[in-house]
């Protein structure tokens, strides 16, 4: 019976992937029905998961275990049933605290682990001495990653008219811009591709048996 | 008062979160990573939120007899039945309220909740994101017909990268001698990726970083309210 589970799972995969293909004709009644089953299934894996693998082992699991140990985690578990008050609207200013909680937490860390990661850190690596390098590759490259940085920083600068040498290093700054944009457009696609080699692959080898797996 | 008293629970917690990393004595060396906690339950039930929303709304498009109902009616019932077969028999790592319930996996092949994800759920996610490298490329063709400098700089910057990546791209400059190696493809696109993209990226992050800092300072001092949404 597991054999014919598995032949019938294959069918099912090969249905839903006709069915978004369809899309590639038209808009259809298939398409739509793989889209809201997709949509279904995905909030019903979420929610699934978040109660396994967040409110389980965080809360419930602790709870239920050593009540006395935990007994603080009851204030998240108000905050949280608070939070899904929201969904009455008389009542829906309730859900202000610990909408309030998330945000002042969430704002603090990220004022100190943005600081850290994405300003001290990258400013640092950036100030590097191109002469030490290597090959004259590297040379290169390392003055083209100092300037391309100044440049495209420069470019969101907005507190002043970009005119004048602040215009001229922004336009330069543009080009570094649509270089990196290119880049991670190469790469989107590549990745894109790679999933749609992967369907025709299960298509044609796991499910019509016309090329090997 | 109801918009006053969580404006000040905000800066509060804001201010310990942010005295603690620098008071390595406790209470505030441990309340940084209780507060995490707490977040990570409050936001699980946000996730909750979200779902049940979810749910409100297609039920009333089903019940007003929106149009296309019958779709939003599927929608529905495949949410219940994951969730269904989650709470009932489990996860891969997870029991559910009826055990691992090892006759019905052994039939399947595997508990329900994951039989519905590899064979459903995993195919209709990897396919609409395939789809989506048709109207990809149809974008670029828009995009890099508009011939200006910088649509030409993304296009040359693109195909460098795909090229140097894969096999054929590779071969096209297999052929050139030693002393022209810094041409080949592959080194070409690794260039491409580790100094002008890399600049851009970093500067990304830079001026990213200052906007958050910014906005959350903004947040603290109560400068900026909008997430307390509207009413009094």
């Amino acid at each position: 019976m597991s054999q014919f589970m598995t032949t019938f799972g294959i069918w099912l995969g090969a249905f839903f992937t006709i069915s978004i293909f369809s899309f590639l004709y038209k808009d259809n009644p298939f398409y739509k029905l793989a889209e809201q089953i997709f949509v279904g299934l995905s909030a019903g894996y979420w929610f699934i998961y978040t109660i396994y693998s967040i409110l389980i082992p965080n809360l419930f699991g602790k709870i239920l275990s050593d009540f006395n140990s935990n007994i603080m985690l009851l204030i998240p578990a108000l905050l949280g049933m608070m939070m899904l008050i929201r969904l009455i609207p008389k009542l829906e200013w309730i859900s202000r605290y610990p909408i309030a909680l998330v945000i002042g937490t969430s704002a603090g860390i990220s004022m100190l682990r943005y600081t850290q990661s994405d300003v001290l850190s990258q400013v640092a690596a950036t100030m590097i001495n191109p002469l030490g390098m290597n090959t004259i590759g590297e040379k290169i490259g390392s003055f083209i990653l100092i300037i391309g940085t100044v440049c495209v920083i420069m470019y969101f600068y907005f507190s002043r008219k970009q005119e004048g040498i602040l215009g001229a290093t922004s336009k330069f700054g543009i080009w570094f811009l649509m270089i990196s944009f290119g880049a991670s457009f190469g790469y989107t696609v590549m990745a894109r591709i790679s999933l749609l080699i992967g369907r025709l692959q299960f298509l044609l080898g796991d499910w019509l048996h016309i090329i090997k797996p | 008062m109801k918009r006053f008293l969580p404006l000040m629970v905000t800066f509060f917690i804001g201010i310990i979160v942010i005295s603690s990393e620098f008071i390595p004595h406790k209470p505030f060396s441990s309340i940084n990573a209780g507060l995490e906690n707490w977040f990570l339950i409050i936001s699980g039930f946000a996730i909750l939120l979200g779902q049940i929303s979810l749910i409100k709304v297609n039920s009333n498009k089903v019940y007003i007899k929106a149009e296309n109902w019958q779709y939003y009616l599927i929608g529905l019932i495949s949410f219940g039945v994951m969730v269904l077969c989650g709470i009932l028999w489990g996860t891969q790592d997870a029991n559910g309220i009826l055990g691992s319930h090892v006759d019905l996996s052994k039939w399947l092949g595997s508990k329900p909740f994951v039989y519905l994800f590899d064979n459903v759920y995993q195919h209709l996610s990897s396919t609409m994101f395939a789809l989506l490298a048709f109207f990809i490329a149809s974008a670029a063709y828009r995009a890099f017909i508009m011939r200006s400098f910088e649509s030409n700089l993304l296009m040359i910057a693109a195909v460098v990268v795909m090229l140097g990546r894969t096999t054929i791209g590779t071969s096209f400059t297999a052929w050139l001698p030693q002393g022209w190696r810094f041409l080949h493809l592959p080194d070409v696109a690794n260039f491409v990726m580790n100094y002008p993209t890399n600049a851009a990226q970093r500067a990304i992050m830079i001026s990213a970083a200052l906007g958050i800092v910014g906005s959350s300072l903004r947040i603290l001092l109560g400068i900026e309210r909008s997430y307390l949404g509207g009413g009094d």
